[in-house]
């Protein structure tokens, strides 16, 4: 019955709408008394990490949990801003499991699990459920009922929301339940503390080593199971959305240990970012896809036009209507604004490409609201009885909707670019976001590795090639609190006579052996760069090469640039300060390391991929009208087996069989 | 523009610190606060120097991570903002900048403008939580409706990001904006009463035990806080506190 690490994924019998329920009904009990005798391992405190710790302690496991960030409330899953799906039909509008879960997969260019996507649409209402419990304060209507609005690649409203910080309030829900463990001494703490390495005895996950990130100890934690739960890799591209301390580390490690990775080309490119402003940029911001629930997406028709923008001498608000190509309406009159997120990102940078983008760096496109701003004035003059004749007062009407809709939003915008986004149309240019790829996990959430699992963004995901809106805050959730506790039984029921795992034991010490060579070789090398430049030179390959578009070309050059920036970081990098004590330049060596060996898979997949699906673009695979081609041959999840450097890395396929959804070409128009 | 930093350096808990000063020109006025503070550190790294050690993360004004006092005010110069969030245009050629740790005696300096706010936590830990257990049984999300003014002002006490600047603006260093945001969310929601009395009790306790200063009413909390929580929050805490300690 168990499955274990077994590849490829078993999944259980039956209707596809049964296949949990009578799932869980056989999974292995470990009973109270000997959940106390059991310790697990959780690292990273987000949405995935931070609901695991907290469900896997309330059964009474005793949870080791770690976070790099000085408090688990400051894992990344804060900034999601959008909201989270869920199946409940609140609206009324005709809303199921059955369709969350087909629009997720048709989301995701049919490249996920049937099984998994179903369980997730299956749980989606209890998260609500449960977050609304806890006192997550969602947008609720003037009935005292919980709000809804509607996000890309759906016909359905079916995202839950808490104004443009939705991300906050559910890991501070997450949050408090770990709080509430806490308190109870269920589980231990380990904050400024970064997971160095796996620690594997006999075959099986048994501990970590992790780093104090303030006094630079290096600590053995030993468990009988290890969660990653660590997010994503979007900073191999240098700049993105991500936080500055989001790293793969956690991820890479368990690869390098025998974890096999899938995917790793499919990367979310989110369509509306801010554009990148000079050289020093440290990050991107994202601006939430909502907006494009109001905002119309467009550039000049004329290239005169664009180069008078461009040099300041004309303003977009004096452009007329006929002189602006209103792309995404242009392309794909049904979806129009709301197309998914990759379809929305390349129709972006192929205008930009064609010469079309509207600031300096010819990388932006226009969003404008000034068409709502008058359909909402003047709707709210005719319900207030005022003039809606009056051109003055419906932009002013217009404006108050729109603040409070979008405010803060826009307030950010204005900080950060120092423009009016009422008055004049934002700028936005698809940016880095998410990372559907990560490690390749059974039914059970288990990773290659027995004990070792893989939750949230880490692992390879219920997304496919694409992400829909408001899906990955679901995905986290689900994982942490409705699926692991149950699963991770499977494996825990073998281990109740296992008793305490030891760490004076030649494995542990082996693996901190390792950890502290590599500490050494940065401390003591003898370079002149710092890290960053290597990161940012990464970053230019990924974003040029195995970026939104990728040919066979590109990607063979950036399988060698790579290989040569990581040789040329082992000789030069300068890592400053000494072993003692916290040293952000020495954590930062360890993860630009890990990203160096991971971009050169990430190039490797893409390359071996030959189609277009989702977020992966290749050039020679395009229909006509430059539309991703997608082909029934790589109907599969490409994991990959470390084996040296990670161009020697062996693929494995899970292929991928529809019974319940009929794979048909994905289309928005 | 060419600026003059003056810069609190402080090698670990132990070790007694200085303001150093710090040169640094081409700034951008494109360039966000620790962008800045980024090209000094690249610099002081190719000199063989130490960088400057400071608390970042999403920089974008959510993960409540960056804390500066920059001229003396939790965050710098502009309103409702994090130091992420704040941007070189906000100063010009020329000026002098000092940048410092927030001040409290429960938040330790870590190093140089790092410091530790596990007080925060540990306060939540003592009651900022419902106690419900994650069992896919919960009662349905809507069987409770609630009332949109309570669940918006719930919703505005919860978007505190726990940065701690309203402790570093507070003469007396106190963090009841900070406590009492966390026990009006609840207070103000259904789902929060059956804790309600020894929430507050306990999360006081708590409070006074790290070491924080007492209200004095002043609103500086108020006035430097970037997401703008109201002071309101504290009176809602103080007769929360009352009315648990009267039934007790």
């Amino acid at each position: 019955m168990k499955i274990g690490a077994n590849f490829p994924a078993e999944t259980p019998e039956g209707p596809i709408e049964d296949k949990w329920t009578s799932y869980k009904n056989k999974i292995d009990l470990v009973n109270p008394a000997n959940k106390r005798l059991i310790d697990i391992i959780v690292v990273g405190t987000g949405l995935a990490g931070g609901s695991a710790a907290a469900s896997l302690a309330e059964l009474g496991y005793n949870v080791k949990a770690f976070c790099f960030q000085d408090s688990p409330r400051r894992a990344h899953s804060i900034a999601a801003q959008g909201g989270i799906n869920a199946s409940k039909n609140y609206m009324g509008d005709g809303d199921s499991d059955y369709r969350l879960f087909y629009d997720t997969v048709k989301g995701g260019d049919y490249r996920a699990r049937e099984e998994n996507v179903y369980r997730l649409a299956e749980v989606s209402g209890n998260i609500i459920d449960q977050c609304v419990a806890q006192g997550v304060p969602f947008a609720r209507d003037y009935g005292g009922l919980l709000d809804n609005r509607s996000f890309g690649g759906v016909l359905v409203s079916r995202t839950f929301y808490a104004k443009g910080q939705t991300g906050q309030q559910l890991l501070l829900g997450a949050y408090s339940a770990m709080n509430r463990q806490i308190a109870r001494g269920k589980i231990k703490m380990y904050n400024r503390h970064e997971m160095m390495d796996l620690v594997i005895v006999d075959g099986k996950a048994r501990g970590i080593i992790a780093k104090n990130l303030i006094t630079g100890e290096l600590e053995r934690h030993s468990a009988h199971a290890v969660v990653i739960a660590s997010g994503g890799y979007g900073n191999v591209f240098y700049l993105s959305t991500n936080a500055m301390g989001s790293n793969v580390s956690a991820a890479w490690k368990i690869h390098r240990k025998g974890a096999w990775f899938a995917n790793p080309c499919f990367t979310q490119i989110h369509p509306t970012c801010i554009p990148v402003s000079g050289d020093h940029q440290s990050k991107l911001t994202l601006m939430s896809e909502s907006l494009r629930n109001d905002g119309r997406i467009w550039v000049p028709a004329k290239e005169k036009d664009v180069k008078a923008i461009r040099s300041g001498t004309l303003k977009p608000t004096a452009i007329a209507e006929a002189d602006r190509d209103y792309f995404l309406e242009r392309r794909y009159p049904a979806f129009g604004n709301l197309v998914p997120r990759d379809v929305a990102s390349r129709a972006a940078k192929e205008r930009c490409d064609a010469g079309f983008g509207v600031n300096a760096t010819g990388e932006a496109v226009y969003l404008d609201f000034a068409a709502a701003v008058i359909r909402y004035g003047k709707e709210k003059a005719l319900v207030t009885h005022q003039d809606a004749t009056n051109e003055a007062l419906v932009l002013e009407l217009g404006r108050e909707i729109i603040a409070t809709k979008y405010g803060n939003l826009f307030q950010m915008y204005e900080k950060i670019v120092d423009e009016n986004p009422y008055e004049t149309p934002m700028m936005i240019y698809p940016a880095v976001h998410y990372t559907m790829g990560g490690v390749w996990v059974d039914y059970d959430l288990m990773t290659t590795i027995p004990g070792c699992y893989a939750i949230g963004e880490a692992n390879f995901s219920e997304h496919g090639a694409n992400r829909l809106g408001a899906s990955a805050l679901m995905q986290g959730l689900a994982d942490g609190y409705f699926v692991l506790p149950y699963t991770i039984g499977n494996y825990l029921a073998k281990d109740i006579r296992t008793g305490a795992i030891p760490v004076d034991t030649p494995e542990f010490a082996a693996a901190e052996k390792g950890v502290q060579e590599q500490l050494e070789r940065f401390i003591n090398n003898k370079g002149s760069k710092p890290v960053d430049y290597f990161h940012k030179k990464l970053g230019k390959i990924m974003w040029d090469k195995v970026g939104m578009s990728r040919n066979g070309k590109d990607l063979k050059e950036a399988v060698e640039e790579i290989q040569a920036i990581r040789d040329e970081f082992y000789k030069e990098v300068k890592v400053p300060g000494d072993l003692e004590g916290f040293n952000e330049e020495l954590a930062k060596a360890g993860r630009v390391a890990d990203f160096l060996e991971l971009g050169e898979l990430f190039a490797k997949d893409a390359l071996n991929r030959k189609e277009s699906c989702g977020g992966h673009f290749r050039e020679e695979h395009q229909t006509p009208e430059g539309e991703a081609k997608r082909d029934k041959a790589f109907q599969y999840v490409a994991a990959w087996e470390h084996n040296g450097a990670p161009r020697d890395a062996n693929l494995h396929k899970e292929m991928l069989d529809y019974k319940y959804i009929e794979v048909k070409e994905r289309s928005y128009k | 523009m060419d600026l003059k930093l003056k810069i609190w350096r402080q090698k670990n808990a132990a070790a007694k610190g200085k303001i150093v000063d710090y040169d640094i020109s081409e700034v951008s006025s494109d360039m966000s606060f620790l962008e800045m503070l980024d090209v000094l550190n690249k610099e002081l790294t190719e000199k063989g120097d130490e960088p400057v050690s400071f608390d970042h993360d999403c920089r974008e004004g959510i993960c409540g991570s960056c804390s500066l006092q920059i001229n003396g005010r939790p965050h710098g110069p502009d309103g409702g903002i994090t130091t992420c969030q704040l941007h070189m245009r906000k100063f010009k050629n020329g000026d002098s900048i000092v940048i410092e740790p927030f001040r409290a005696k429960a938040f330790p300096i870590v190093k140089d403008l790092i410091i530790d706010r596990s007080a925060f936590d540990r306060v939540q830990h003592a009651g900022a939580f419902i106690s419900v257990n994650t069992s896919g049984n919960t009662q349905d999300a809507n069987a409770t409706p609630i009332n949109k003014g309570n669940a918006d002002h719930a919703f505005d006490a919860a978007s505190c990001i726990g940065c701690g600047a309203c402790v570093a603006a507070c003469k007396n260093a106190s963090a009841m904006l900070f406590v009492a945001a966390k026990v009006s969310q609840y207070a103000l929601l259904p789902q929060g009463q059956v804790e309600r009395e020894m929430r507050v009790t306990n999360m006081v306790s708590q409070m006074d035990e790290e070491g924080f200063g007492a209200c004095t009413n002043t609103g500086a909390c108020e006035a430097e806080c970037p997401k703008g929580i109201s002071i309101t929050n504290i009176a809602r805490m103080n007769r929360e506190f009352i009315g648990s300690n009267l039934k007790s």
